[in-house]
């Protein structure tokens, strides 16, 4: 079934057996908000305990210099400084992380604090610990470091150039990775093709979702057990463990994580481990807790910042008819400093590779450098976003300069629903969607019949009015097998994640997640699972908030990250709910003398006899009778328990490593997103004034809450596309370092926003859902679009880098030709 | 010569109740709320006053209480996100913010609320422009403001979808 809604409020169904008609697909209200709406959340500065000391970083105030000096001694002076941590210190105590690259980027030591030298501004040197939060920043004052400074690079195509300075001694050319993606038949498809067109340049900017609530941590070390609490935000603490283990020398249970709430994280909140470290080494160093929150200026100079990447030596041929054959391009990633979840972006972007589009000719050489920049991380669309953009540019421009309808051109060249799943040219299969369908709500949604009549209007009022059109395919629950295509020794593979239900004594089903939730409302549609699997009402399902590793209800991959939680997490609840109705019903059976569980049913929180509803159990029975008073129990019932664990596992297959191909996620949710723009010719200032986001990730467990995800995602591609950009100077300082000069959407900045639905049930996951949440990059590509599209008339400008602020446009409108320099056309 | 004043004793009404503590001089208002009072609803987002996350009402004004100093709410009033439901009815914009969906993790909810809450008390049937305007100085990075502005116009109009 696939239906289509612009109405998001109603309720939609789902038909599917064991849920219908239920509580999936129905806008429940959030167990979360009573809470969060009240201040009652817990976050992770909220956290007290006794004696606790408040930690400040110092950082370097150089891009890359050697530290020749480090003095603690005048801030020890200091009434109220419990102490200091250097990266002598860490260098000595903990082993470097474990480098997910293959050397030579494989062999970068990187350490919890510098040792030795600084490569980027903010980088942390010293951990100062201290009674109150202004002391700790007083006595970090007092801390003397003597820097020599070194020649810093700072563009990615320079990094890469060979005579450069370089970061790491281990890092020739300041290469981290570099690898060949050849496809189909790159060489024929050229050959066949009518017109070439080729680009020299298009780049993808640097940015971050910057979630309100920076990183943060409180630890408490254990002498009596060598146990570490690390009550964090962290959001993916299967990462962090695997990382953090092996650097302190100690078994993955000394490290205890626990949270609550989480103020947003949206994959920058996945690197924490390297200060996680550091405050684990002063917890125990100090013997007393240890709270770190982290500064608004820490978090945009030091923290994950998105990839930034170029495009050079663009190829894409085409046919006559518009069918556009394959691409070729040359990419380099400039991941920053450190490698603190990279060269995983060398990969990742291979879930996507020809986007959404039927192109079967592909070839790419991707390297990946560093730079003296903060290190880059996941950050909301990871590497998917980057190059989705790059395909959306490629339609956009081969349409301009073919003068085909950029509609009809988008709709020959889309995959098209009766070919889903749909295997791509490096063997991931797209399990479903209707991308043409998905075009044509999203322009209903901007009004694109009358489009015409209001480019009109728009020039009577002196204003360039432009159509732009952009799509993301989410992509989720990843493979982490696609890992063994950057580092063919790597040992790392599929995915998983844990969910617990249990009934106790007097009835109350507590279900128990491995994620780590961050406002995607996880308690919310985990009870809706768990109600319409067990007949009982979300109301009667406590699911407890936040994450900890005491409840054994996580795994390897537990966390919340890279759309995937209605796949894995829901996919593990529901198994986990199976494996309690079962035991409900088989306990029913037996105590109610019915010949086998056939003969029972669950209904409104009892267990009942189906041919006497009369003769029925409530929850709270059968708990009681198997926690407290099971002598009652035939031998051959008391290995019941009531209390389920389940670890869902996606169905992956190990990659073809040499062929750098496979199936790289499970699902494959798509957005496609439409926008109206008006631009004063004069200025180059531009106001978005109609926009259209059309979602499908299959079926929609609560669609209030996806359509909220839609709109915080597009919110922040919208921010993206216009304001929101880390450009550092030639010596490496970041010039947008708070929310002064990094100019996230205030509510005055959004326009207005129109939703729709298409449900292509993904046939692939248990519940027909998908991951989704990372859809917003079409935003990114849509701006772009209709940027171009109203600058058609002032000679043809080439939009070509992802962020496009008004000064931008500006440059656009007073010389075209110079961004016209990096197309030309070959007709054959 | 004389020293300068490090540290004073105020006395604060906060929701109704009167707090008094020995304070430094340069203690922020907010991290008396969060830290001495342990009234952790208002939250930290950024350090340059930007955000709006620690928005308070200080006698009958919206301000952000990181670029307040606790001393200088010496013998003043100020109401938290923790005074909305003093005996835990939710208050309407309470209310609405879940109905409407106007939260996902919830970090800029109290300082959003309470921005909302000083709107409503001053101007009780905003327009949508006047909402947008009044929240402008509160970054939500999750919802786009679009359920945030449909909960506030609600709760204004009584409540209800």
């Amino acid at each position: 079934m696939s239906e289509t809604t612009v109405s998001p409020d109603r309720p939609i169904t789902v038909e599917r057996e064991e849920t219908a008609p239920g509580f999936i697909g129905v806008n429940v209200p959030r167990k979360e908000d009573k809470r969060l709406v009240q201040g009652e959340g817990v976050f992770v500065d909220d956290i007290k305990r006794h004696g606790m000391a408040y930690v400040h970083f110092v950082r370097s105030p150089y891009a890359h210099a050697a530290i020749s000096r480090i003095d603690v001694s005048k801030a020890m002076e200091l009434d109220g400084v419990y102490g200091t941590l250097i990266g002598e210190e860490v260098a000595a105590e903990t082993d470097p992380f474990f480098q997910i690259a293959p050397p030579p980027g494989g062999d970068l030591k990187d350490y919890a604090l510098a040792v030795g030298k600084v490569r980027h501004v903010g980088e942390p040197v010293v951990a100062v610990a201290a009674a109150t939060r202004e002391l700790a920043r007083d006595a970090a004052d007092l801390v003397e470091v003597d820097y020599e400074p070194l020649e810093p690079v700072i563009d990615p195509e320079q990094a890469a150039a060979s005579g450069t300075v370089q970061l790491h001694d281990e890092v020739p050319n300041n290469t981290i990775w570099q690898g060949n993606f050849d496809y189909g038949d790159y060489d024929a498809a050229l050959a066949e093709a009518d017109k070439v067109v080729r680009i020299k340049r298009l780049h993808f900017h640097r940015f971050s979702s910057t979630p309100l609530e920076t990183s943060g941590a409180v630890v408490e070390y254990n002498r009596g057990t060598g146990q570490w609490t690390l009550h964090t935000n962290n959001q993916f603490p299967g990462f962090a463990i695997i990382m953090m283990a092996p650097a302190l020398k100690v078994g993955m249970d000394k490290l205890r994580f626990v949270s609550q709430d989480i103020g947003g994280g949206f994959g920058n909140k996945i690197c924490t481990h390297v200060q996680l470290v550091a405050m684990c080494l002063l917890a125990r160093k100090l013997n007393r807790a240890v709270n770190w929150t982290e500064w608004r200026t820490d978090q945009h100079t030091a923290n994950s910042h998105g990839n930034e990447r170029v495009f050079l030596d663009v190829e894409v041929p085409v046919k006559a008819d518009g069918t556009m054959l394959g691409f070729k391009a040359r990419m380099i990633d400039d991941c920053g400093a450190w490698t603190r979840y990279e060269p995983l972006g060398c990969i990742i972007w291979a879930q996507v590779t020809p986007g959404v589009y039927r192109w079967r000719n592909v070839r790419v050489d991707f390297t990946q450098v560093c730079t003296n920049k903060s290190p880059c991380g996941p950050n909301r669309g990871y590497s998917r976003m980057q190059h989705l953009w790059f395909t959306e540019r490629l339609m956009d421009i081969v349409a301009q300069e073919l003068g085909a309808d950029p509609v009809e051109i988008r709709k020959r060249n889309y995959i098209r629903a009766d070919e889903m799943p749909y295997e791509t040219p490096n063997g991931c299969v797209y399990d479903s969607g209707d991308y043409a369908r998905c075009l044509d709500e999203a322009l209903k949604l901007i009004d694109y019949s009358g489009i015409e009549e209001k480019r009109r209007d728009a020039e009577k009022r002196g204003k360039l009015l432009g159509v732009g059109i952009g799509s993301t395919l989410d992509s989720g629950t990843n493979n982490f097998g696609q890992s063994t295509i950057v580092n063919p020794e790597l040992q790392f593979s599929g995915n998983n994640e844990v969910a617990t239900v249990k009934l106790d004594i007097f009835g109350e089903i507590v279900v128990t997640l491995g994620t780590t939730p961050q406002g995607q409302s996880h308690e919310t549609t985990a009870a809706q699972v768990v109600a319409d699997i067990l007949k009982v009402s979300p109301d009667d399902v406590n699911v407890r908030a936040g994450h900890d590793s005491y409840w054994n209800s996580h795994a390897g991959f537990s966390g919340t990250y890279a759309s995937q939680f209605a796949v894995t997490g829901l996919g593990a609840v529901k198994g986990a709910t199976e494996m309690l109705r079962d035991e409900i019903l088989k306990i029913g059976a037996g105590v109610l003398g019915a010949g086998s569980t056939d003969e029972v049913e669950l209904a409104d929180g009892f267990v009942r006899r189906k041919d006497n509803p009369e003769a029925a159990l409530p929850f709270m029975a059968c708990g009681a009778i198997v926690n407290a008073n099971n002598a009652v129990l035939p031998l051959e019932l008391r290995d019941i328990t009531l209390n389920c664990r389940y670890v869902y596992v996606p169905p992956h297959q190990l990659p073809d490593k040499e062929r750098k191909f496979g199936n790289l996620t499970l699902t494959y949710a798509n957005q496609i997103h439409a926008c109206v723009v008006e631009v004063d010719p004069e200025t180059g200032v531009y106001e978005i004034v109609d926009y259209g986001a059309v979602d499908d990730c299959g079926v929609r467990i609560n669609p209030l809450i996806v359509e909220g995800q839609v709109h915080g995602a597009a919110a922040q591609s919208i921010g993206a596309a216009t304001h929101e950009t880390f450009p550092y100077d030639e010596d490496g300082n970041l010039l947008t370092p708070n929310f002064y000069d990094y100019h996230v959407p205030h509510s005055l900045d959004m326009p207005p926003m129109k939703t729709a639905y298409v449900e292509s049930p993904s046939p692939f996951t248990p519940l027909g859902a998908k991951g989704m949440g990372e859809g917003g990059g079409a935003g990114l590509s849509a701006v772009a679009s209709a940027l171009q599209d109203a600058l058609r008339s002032r000679g043809k400008p080439i939009v070509s880098s992802s962020s496009n602020p008004y000064h931008r446009i500006w440059e656009l409108l007073q010389s075209p030709e110079e961004s016209r320099s990096l197309v030309e056309v070959e007709t054959r | 010569m004389n020293q300068p004043v490090r540290g004073q004793r105020i006395s604060v009404e906060v929701n109704g109740e009167r707090h008094e503590r020995d304070v430094e001089a340069r203690r922020l208002l907010v991290h008396f709320l969060r830290d001495d009072l342990d009234l952790t609803g208002t939250h930290v987002g950024c350090d340059t006053g930007n955000c709006g996350a620690c928005t308070v009402i200080l006698e009958g004004v919206a301000i952000k209480s990181c670029m307040l100093l606790a001393v200088q709410a010496d013998g003043r009033s100020v109401e938290t996100v923790e005074g909305l439901a003093p005996d835990g009815e939710l208050h309407p914009l309470q209310e609405a913010f879940s109905s409407f969906h106007a939260l996902q993790c919830g970090y800029c909810t109290p300082g959003m609320l309470m921005s909302a809450k000083h709107l409503l008390d001053h101007n009780p049937e905003p327009t949508e422009g006047e909402i947008r305007r009044a929240i402008q100085g509160n970054i939500c990075r999750c919802t786009g403001y679009v359920n945030i502005v449909e909960a506030i116009a609600s709760a204004a109009k009584g409540g209800g979808r």
